[in-house]
């Protein structure tokens, strides 16, 4: 969908559907990412917070989804109160969520021994109303476990995200499968902005929007999350000059 | 030391006084003559029967709603359905035989699926702590002597001298002939070990608490009247905490069933309340399990552990918008998934990244410390390091190349190296230990982060071994 002239007539179609939708009665506002490009992909301005959500990772990222967990982190950076984060296999490294912005007194981790559990402690953390968002390392999402979440969600106003990780390259294929979320990401790394001199660059990151209700596919080439959780539209796209800092790395000896 | 017709005699002894040979029913006189000095105390039953009352109390708060004390020198625990409060039944026996061995009481403690089993394993197996698999019973108890049965030491003579030695003798013989020459007791005793016929213990209520307490006229038998009837006792337990401006953090439902069992359901607030929905969030789904047998005939519901909880003003009108209240959901998913697996994790001072993160209670009041934000940190962090097969010049080039999990990975652009040196304060292997640690990134853009053990020169340092350590997003 090319991003759009103003059309008043479908505005007002769009705002009849929403309205006679099954459960979308609630407009509980969006989450900008403050770079326009993306934001004017979606028709209300930026990420729905009432819904549910799929990230994964792209490439070598299908597995530990490094990139993607970063990509909601920063997402969440943005979002005020508690965050909880469920997952099963507790290798996430939390001073890496501070730097993409997400302070850690904020995050919650709640360990659940299997995904039955976790996808329950996934829902019962959407339907408190009370917190910036839920973050849940998935493997396996169906259809009925994502239209729950997509409810519980939506009556709650807190936005969900199954952060999709598998534990082999031959699982990763459910990604295709339908879910009810609002929208779905791939997130994978590509190599870093260059740099004049040697050392590693800002990170960058293709991030494909597949999916979205109500909306169109795009991607986009980013610089990683900032300290503040961040994107940044990459220089290579707008076509200007990098903008990352060469890091003052030496030897701490 | 207590008194019989042949004067002062030994009732107990210590650890050390035993092992010199000394033993329960000598005489006073006959010890002194062998070991000469003596340290000796007066019996004085009344004292050790309060002082195990107040033992049993500990343990009550500390570890189970049922606990009763079995005179001269035991308790009786069940921790059915409280074990999973301190990490399963192995960590709390071993917790409550390391708290028991801090107060110098040289405690021999069994779990087992009855109380018989564990009385006699407890008491005649010798070993300090011992665990008796579900099912595992009569395998454990075959091979100690009759008395271990809770049988008179006349009864257990008599046993002997036709040859029954061992419970597992007495588990074969026939019970018809056994019953004519013994009377019932010896069948009755193994039956209550092996579970095969009740065994009552009569909990004791721990004088300060507040609880509720209802006696049902009719057994109650469908769930939904026993929902109905513990949202009733947790409204009225919930009343007398707020009349003593106290919050539970941790109650108890205990429901004893038509024939006299009773059954323990003990569940933990993250945060003190007294909200009827709360407690019945947590007891609703734990009741649908419990085994109701031929009804339930009564309900007791205590507060376990509370702490003074006074009432705030909620809003004024200048005050900012509320932060909502996280405590009701950390219960659920307590309950859900136990305590040590809901934390937050916050920051440590120390440059060694698995020593820099902490796990700590949700509830806990954030500390000051952050990390660095200069240092970049992998998003992912692999525990342990895996190793890896690197090329790379030393002492303090980055790899040229690199082999994980079998995929050979060229190195394109490299950062570093960040040195990290070991924290002597923590001990010997730390005292020379270098890591320098370098982040990588290979041809598709995925960055990792490695490390080499050692300086890169002398070997004193480390072992000059690659690996990863961290994923970076």
């Amino acid at each position: 969908m090319p991003p759009s002239l103003p059309r008043p007539a479908l505005d007002d179609l769009r705002a009849r559907i929403a309205r006679i939708g099954p459960v979308g009665q609630r407009a509980t506002g969006v989450l900008p990412f403050g770079v326009p490009d993306i934001d004017r992909r979606f028709p209300e301005g930026g990420l729905p917070l009432s819904g549910l959500h799929e990230v994964a990772g792209g490439g070598p990222g299908t597995l530990h989804a490094a990139a993607a967990a970063l990509f909601v982190a920063g997402v969440m950076a943005r979002s005020a109160g508690h965050v909880i984060w469920c997952l099963t296999r507790p290798d996430l490294f939390a001073p890496a969520l501070a730097q993409a912005g997400l302070d850690a007194d904020r995050v919650i981790y709640v360990e659940a021994e299997r995904e039955a559990a976790l996808l329950t402690c996934f829902e019962d953390s959407l339907r408190h109303g009370g917190l910036g968002g839920v973050v849940a390392e998935v493997a396996k999402l169906s259809m009925v476990a994502s239209r729950r979440l997509q409810l519980a969600a939506e009556a709650s106003g807190t936005p969900g995200f199954a952060l999709r990780r598998w534990r082999r390259h031959a699982d990763a294929t459910d990604f295709g499968h339908p879910t009810a979320a609002l929208t779905r990401w791939r997130i994978s790394a590509l190599p870093s902005t260059p740099l004049e001199g040697a050392g590693i660059g800002r990170a960058r990151w293709l991030v494909e929007l597949i999916r979205q209700r109500n909306g169109g596919s795009a991607d986009f080439i980013v610089e990683a999350c900032d300290a503040t959780g961040r994107l940044g539209l990459s220089s290579n796209m707008a076509g200007r000059p990098a903008v990352a800092t060469p890091r003052d790395k030496q030897a701490s000896a | 030391m207590g008194r019989d017709v042949r004067g002062r005699i030994i009732q107990a002894a210590s650890r050390q006084a035993l092992l010199a040979g000394l033993r329960p029913g000598m005489s006073l006189a006959h010890a002194s003559a062998i070991f000469g000095q003596l340290t000796h105390y007066e019996f004085d039953p009344a004292e050790d029967a309060a002082a195990l009352e107040r033992l049993a109390q500990w343990a009550l708060r500390r570890y189970s709603p049922i606990v009763m004390p079995d005179p001269p020198a035991g308790l009786v625990i069940d921790i059915t359905g409280a074990s999973h409060l301190h990490g399963g039944e192995t960590d709390l026996v071993t917790d409550l035989r390391r708290r028991l061995l801090n107060s110098r009481i040289d405690a021999h403690v069994c779990v087992a699926d009855t109380w018989g089993a564990a009385h006699a394993v407890a008491r005649f197996s010798g070993q300090g702590v011992f665990c008796i698999p579900s099912g595992g019973t009569p395998e454990a108890l075959g091979s100690l002597p009759t008395e271990a049965l809770r049988l008179d030491p006349d009864l257990a003579d008599g046993l002997r001298r036709v040859g029954l030695e061992t419970i597992g003798d007495l588990m074969t013989t026939p019970r018809g002939p056994l019953e004519l020459r013994f009377g019932p007791e010896p069948g009755r005793r193994l039956d209550q070990a092996l579970g095969r016929r009740p065994d009552l213990i009569t909990p004791i209520q721990a004088p300060e608490r507040i609880e509720v307490d209802h006696h049902f006229s009719d057994p109650i038998l469908t769930s939904d009247i026993l929902l109905q009837e513990v949202e009733r006792l947790s409204r009225s337990l919930c009343e007398a905490l707020e009349r003593r401006s106290l919050g539970a953090l941790e109650i108890d439902l205990l429901t004893n069933a038509v024939g006299g069992e009773w059954n323990a359901l003990r569940v933990g607030f993250s945060s003190p309340t007294r909200h009827p929905e709360r407690f019945m969030r947590l007891l609703k789904d734990r009741l649908q399990n419990t085994d109701r047998g031929f009804g339930i005939e009564r309900l007791h519901l205590s507060a376990s552990r509370s702490t003074p909880l006074i009432a705030q003003q909620c809003e004024t009108l200048t005050s900012s918008p509320q932060v909502p209240d996280i405590g009701p959901l950390l219960d659920v998913l307590e309950a859900r998934t136990g305590k040590q697996r809901l934390y937050r994790i916050q920051a440590v001072e120390s440059d060694c990244p698995e020593r820099s993160v902490e796990r700590v209670s949700p509830l806990e009041p954030p500390n000051r410390a952050r990390w660095d934000p200069r240092w970049p940190r992998p998003a992912r962090l692999l525990e342990p390091p895996d190793p890896i097969e690197t090329i790379a010049l030393l002492p303090d080039q980055p790899p040229v190349q690199f082999t994980w999990k079998g995929v050979r990975r060229r190195v394109l652009r490299a950062d570093g190296p960040e040195r990290i040196h070991g924290e002597w304060i923590r001990g010997q292997d730390d005292w020379m230990s270098v890591r320098d640690y370098f982040s990588v990134e290979d041809e598709t853009g995925e960055r990792y982060w490695l490390f080499r053990e050692g300086d890169g020169v002398s070997l004193e340092t480390g072992s000059h071994r690659w690996f990863l350590h961290g994923i970076f997003g």
